[in-house]
């Protein structure tokens, strides 16, 4: 059973119909006791940083999602949810994230460094993964394009957390994630078959969870 | 790096696909679902889909429509047509939209598009322009009502105040190419997509992949819509991409 966390702030339709297409058991809820009892959890998001994270405060959910994730549950952040896993966002004024990975995230420049020329931002459309290492969630995906809609991106990361990125001017992080914590910037449930693939991983992970 | 979008529009009637879809080998080419389903695994990138209906009762049924398009499509897709205020962009994202297109009810209220944005995000605004050539002012002319009402606003400038208040993506239709399939309009999409810094589509003129080439190549756009030519079969959007792909034109 996978708990999808509610907190107004996601798309969690289409990603509950991902769910349903791989035939896991899923719940969305926003209360700590019943997500507690899942095997793992999705952190969806569309919004601001700010915004996201003072609602999981005020709730209390961040600090029930950070004691899940030391607990050693699968997490995964999409989207807005994989940039509130890292230390802090500088979008509507700086503030701080969940801490689970290491690093911090920026606006795009929307100027290149390399030509000085600008460049549109949000960073919208399909993108390719480029792999830096292995991980179960990268299992058997291939290196190909995925569905992406941001306008922050992180950075200073740990290289041992980057798992695949895409270049938009910048190197930007796409696959991240440290033990049972991952994240992806992109929208696998939006992504076809390799945003798929990604999930379904996902799922797996949980599953051997469960037995 | 970014890929060129290429995006087939779908028009919806009373929950049904029309304008002629030819598809031999769907059991029932007006069904939206089977057709999303279809253009997915043809490689679309995205998909729009324009609500046509006139009735009430055609636009509750754009609702079933979207769930169930949503239910089994895993690429973004548009709703358009018809949406004038916040609760019908909320109903159809909350119906699994993954953004809604404003045309027409935008030009009549600017504050709509910033209302959404500060709501929904800006990655989930669109706003549709329609645009023809006016001689006048030796630029393009903004239309609302489906292209039947002529506005005092010139493409750039409603293009600029529409990102200003919040647009994520411009959906800009050409009034003069659509239909002719002579080829997207290069100059206007051009014009628009060097004055803003959010993605412009490219819309209507689609005659053949060549005209995709020309207008990633030397209209700036970051995508292109067409709708007769893949319903027809006269091109698919494989067809497209590989001819793009060997064009050294970035796409999935």
């Amino acid at each position: 059973m996978i708990g999808i966390i509610d907190y107004g702030m996601g798309n969690l339709y289409s990603v509950s119909k991902a769910l349903e297409r791989l035939n896991v058991d899923y719940i969305i809820s926003n209360e700590q006791e019943v997500l507690f009892d899942t095997d793992g959890l999705i952190l969806p998001g569309v919004g601001s940083f700010k915004d996201a994270m003072s609602i999981l405060k005020k709730t209390g959910l961040d600090t029930f999602i950070k004691g899940e994730a030391v607990r050693g549950k699968k997490l995964l952040g999409i989207c807005l949810g994989m940039q509130l896993l890292y230390e802090e966002s500088e979008e509507n004024g700086v503030t701080e994230g969940l801490s689970l990975l290491n690093g911090k995230v920026e606006r795009f420049p929307g100027v290149s460094k390399g030509s000085g020329l600008n460049y549109k931002v949000p960073h919208m459309g399909w993108n390719k993964l480029n792999f830096h290492q292995d991980s179960p969630i990268l299992n058997r995906v291939p290196e190909d394009y995925v569905y992406f809609v941001h306008s922050y991106y992180v950075k200073d990361y740990k290289n041992e957390e980057l798992l695949a990125s895409s270049e938009y001017d910048v190197q930007v992080p796409a696959v991240v994630g440290r033990r049972n914590v991952f994240g992806t910037q992109f929208h696998p449930e939006k992504s076809s078959i390799v945003g798929m693939s990604i999930l379904r991983n996902f799922v797996k992970l949980v599953k051997e969870e469960e037995r | 790096m970014l890929t060129k979008r290429i995006i087939p529009c779908l028009d919806v009637k009373d929950g049904r696909v029309v304008k002629g879809v030819q598809f031999v080998e769907l059991r029932d080419a007006g069904d939206p679902v089977e057709l999303a389903a279809f253009y997915d695994l043809e490689g679309a990138d995205e998909l729009v889909f324009l609500d046509i209906s006139a009735s009430h009762e055609g636009r509750e049924t754009m609702v079933d429509v979207v769930e169930q398009v949503a239910a089994t499509l895993a690429i973004p897709f548009t709703v358009g047509g018809g949406i004038n205020k916040i609760d019908d962009m909320k109903r159809m994202l909350r119906a699994g939209a993954d953004k809604v297109s404003l045309n027409t009810a935008a030009l009549l209220n600017p504050t709509l598009i910033k209302v959404g944005a500060d709501f929904f995000g800006s990655q989930c605004i669109v706003v549709a322009i329609d645009a023809k050539y006016d001689e006048s002012i030796n630029s393009w002319k903004v239309y609302t009502h489906g292209g039947r009402r002529e506005t005092d606003w010139e493409v750039v400038a409603w293009a600029q105040e529409a990102a200003r208040l919040g647009a994520g993506e411009i959906l800009l239709t050409s009034m003069d190419s659509d239909g002719e399939k002579k080829g997207y309009n290069i100059a206007l999409t051009k014009a628009v997509s060097e004055a803003i810094r959010i993605p412009v589509i490219a819309s209507g003129g689609a005659g053949n992949a060549a005209h995709f080439l020309e207008i990633f190549d030397h209209g700036v756009a970051d995508a292109a819509l067409a709708a007769s030519i893949f319903h027809y079969k006269e091109t698919s959007v494989k067809e497209v991409k590989n001819y793009l792909r060997e064009k050294g034109v970035p796409v999935r």
